[in-house]
């Protein structure tokens, strides 16, 4: 064996430079080929073009503070801030009585606060229901009054934001437990429950939101005794919350079809009864893995709260379309719709945001 | 044709019977996998059973704890048949430990918690017990150390371990293996093997599926040899390994002995 034989030491060599400054990192990415050359050169074009006309709208020629519509309306005048500044109480609150505005803007805080306190993961359990029912008992009290000296106010009145976040936030936490029954109920081994389960998913799943707001508006007092009437809000709220259920069902139903055979079986193989293996092994591992697809059912379903419109509830949309139909304010459809717009993008943000945060956190250690 | 010896040494006379199949047969479809599988382990018995792939031996193992349901005859686990009777299920299964090839620990609970989880809540143990008990299995199968971590952190063989050690938390009466060591990499198949070997010499009643011919010569008190659904032939280790009697045990033997 010749001994001039060396093996290559063992040594750790750092990974080479992948760019060198700015002027490397421009050429790597934005330049680095011809087709990539020209996009960056259409993208600088398109900016140039878009980009200061817009600034110009919305800050340099807008007309803000307290003006008339007819300040908005002179040659080369902006965006038309003094809208907002004119209505956004009544685009957030609806008709609510302006001297009790107070009242709803509480929910809506309220209601943020949950939402903020609900990503404390320490919290989740029976805390956490128990949080949300308080809460939403506290917010009905809110919004309808009559009681501690509040003024009593129908739900008729009710509207704007708060209104939007209760259909929204009440669907969730009334849709999510059916949601779960429901996609538990078409894996079910009894025959009965799953043809029920099934056929309600399908049957919801196959008409559109609107027609089963309809339903819950217009059909079913046909079907109730004279005498008994049900609340128009608690209709479209129900049937709002078994429509989302539905579809939150068979994202629900992905996750328990990707849980291994052999997890039921390790369950099984310990004594655990059918509900312990389903509350402490099986739905855990499954929620987890479907937290995207339920987030963005959770997006969906808080932008089709906007639909209620249809059968005549002031959800935030409604409200920002009836402030435009003041005669005196005709015509500002860009402030009205983006003030809006900000706001439905800054809780659909959020959510998003958090489901990102969420399945990081959760998947810490925890590769199979 | 099948050839069962009688010759075998019972461990500890006049106890009553662990497990007893009686005329056993299970169909998956048309398939006929079981084929009147007659069979009766005494307590503090040690089986192995061995088979070529698809010979019956896991499904027959799975049976006992009701992982499977047999179509025909009885099997009779510490005195409660298993029927249909979901409660009898339960209570059995409670009673007798599984460890699988796949280890199927619950990745989402940390290595305490998979061992805890049974105990508190099908035991009702309060959960500071169940935690001290835990832990003395987990150092009886030498992980205490990895308690906090999630089962994902952890290698195949300590993977395995903990599935031992999670079954051995419900103080079962009766331990089945399905293959503990053939989803392991070679160097941690000893480690597992040891474990299981010191659970034997304590007196635990156990069936185990296994290719591990070594474990079933040192171990085992009887060594069944499966094939096509029905047992070919069962006989102690030496009379087993040293003088087969049925031709299909001899080929079987000679394939896995010759490594």
């Amino acid at each position: 064996m010749p001994s001039e034989f060396q093996a290559p030491a063992n040594v750790t060599l750092r990974p080479p430079v992948a760019s060198l400054g700015p002027l490397g990192w421009l050429r790597a990415n934005l330049f680095n080929s011809w087709p990539n050359t020209i996009l960056t050169l259409l993208a600088v074009w398109l900016i140039v073009r878009v980009v200061p006309p817009v600034f110009n709208w919305a800050i340099l020629d807008a007309v803000t503070g307290q003006q008339s519509a007819a300040a908005c309306r002179a040659p080369g005048a902006g965006a038309c801030w003094s809208f907002l500044s004119e209505k956004w109480r009544f685009i957030l609150f609806g008709l609510y009585p302006p001297d009790q505005h107070w009242r709803p803007a509480l929910v809506v805080l309220l209601i943020v606060t949950m939402l903020i306190v609900s990503c404390d993961r320490r919290l989740w359990g029976w805390a956490l229901a128990a949080i949300w029912l308080t809460g939403l008992a506290v917010v009905f009290l809110l919004m309808a009054g009559g009681i501690f000296g509040l003024p009593y106010v129908d739900d008729t009145r009710w509207g704007g934001l708060p209104l939007t976040l209760i259909i929204s936030v009440v669907g969730m936490v009334l849709g999510f437990p059916i949601a779960v029954a429901l996609a538990l109920g078409r894996r079910s081994e009894l025959p009965v429950v799953r043809a029920l389960c099934i056929g309600f998913i399908e049957l919801v799943r196959g008409v559109p939101l609107i027609s089963v707001l309809f339903m819950a508006s217009v059909m079913i007092p046909l079907f109730l005794p004279r005498d008994v009437t049900i609340d128009k809000l608690l209709r479209a709220e129900v049937g709002y919350a078994l429509f989302f259920s539905a579809y939150l069902a068979e994202a629900i139903r992905g996750g328990l079809q990707a849980i291994p055979r052999g997890q039921y079986e390790a369950a099984d193989s310990l004594g655990l009864t059918y509900w312990q293996k389903t509350s402490k092994i099986i739905l855990p591992q499954a929620l987890k893995l479907v937290i995207a697809p339920m987030v963005n059912n959770f997006i969906g379903q808080f932008k089709d709260t906007s639909l209620v419109i249809i059968i005549g509830i002031f959800d935030l949309m409604m409200t920002a379309k009836t402030a435009l139909s003041d005669p005196a304010w005709l015509g500002f459809y860009k402030e009205a719709y983006l003030f809006i717009a900000v706001i439905y993008f800054g809780f659909c943000f959020f959510m998003s945001r958090y489901s990102l945060w969420l399945e990081r956190h959760l998947h810490r250690g925890q590769r199979r | 044709m099948s050839i069962v010896t009688e010759s075998i040494a019972g461990s500890a006379e006049g106890s009553a019977d662990m497990v007893q199949l009686i005329d056993m047969h299970k169909w998956y479809g048309e398939f006929h996998v079981l084929k009147g599988i007659n069979m009766t382990v005494s307590r503090g018995e040690r089986i192995v059973i061995c088979g070529p792939s698809g010979s019956g031996k896991s499904t027959l193992i799975r049976c006992i704890n009701r992982l499977e349901e047999h179509q025909q005859g009885q099997i009779i686990v510490d005195g409660n048949e298993l029927t249909g009777n979901l409660k009898q299920i339960d209570k059995v299964r409670s009673e007798v430990g599984m460890v699988f090839q796949a280890f199927n620990l619950f990745p989402h609970l940390t290595v305490l918690e998979n061992c805890t989880l049974a105990p508190i809540w099908v035991r009702k143990i309060p959960r500071r017990e169940a935690e001290a008990t835990a832990m003395k299995y987990l150092e009886r199968v030498r992980i205490p150390d990895q308690a906090h971590k999630y089962p994902g952190q952890l290698s195949g063989g300590q993977q395995q371990r903990v599935a031992i050690a999670r079954s051995l938390c419900m103080t079962p009466r009766i331990m089945l293996f399905d293959e503990p060591t053939s989803a392991l990499d070679p160097e941690m198949i000893k480690e597992v093997l040891d474990v299981m070997v010191s659970l034997a010499q304590e007196g635990m009643t156990m069936i185990c599926v296994t290719h591990e011919m070594g474990f079933a010569r040192t171990v085992a008190n009887r060594v069944i040899f499966m094939d096509r659904g029905e047992i070919v032939e069962q006989n102690n280790p030496i009379e087993f390994f040293n003088n087969p009697r049925s031709e299909r045990t001899k080929a079987f033997l000679s394939q896995v002995l010759q490594h």
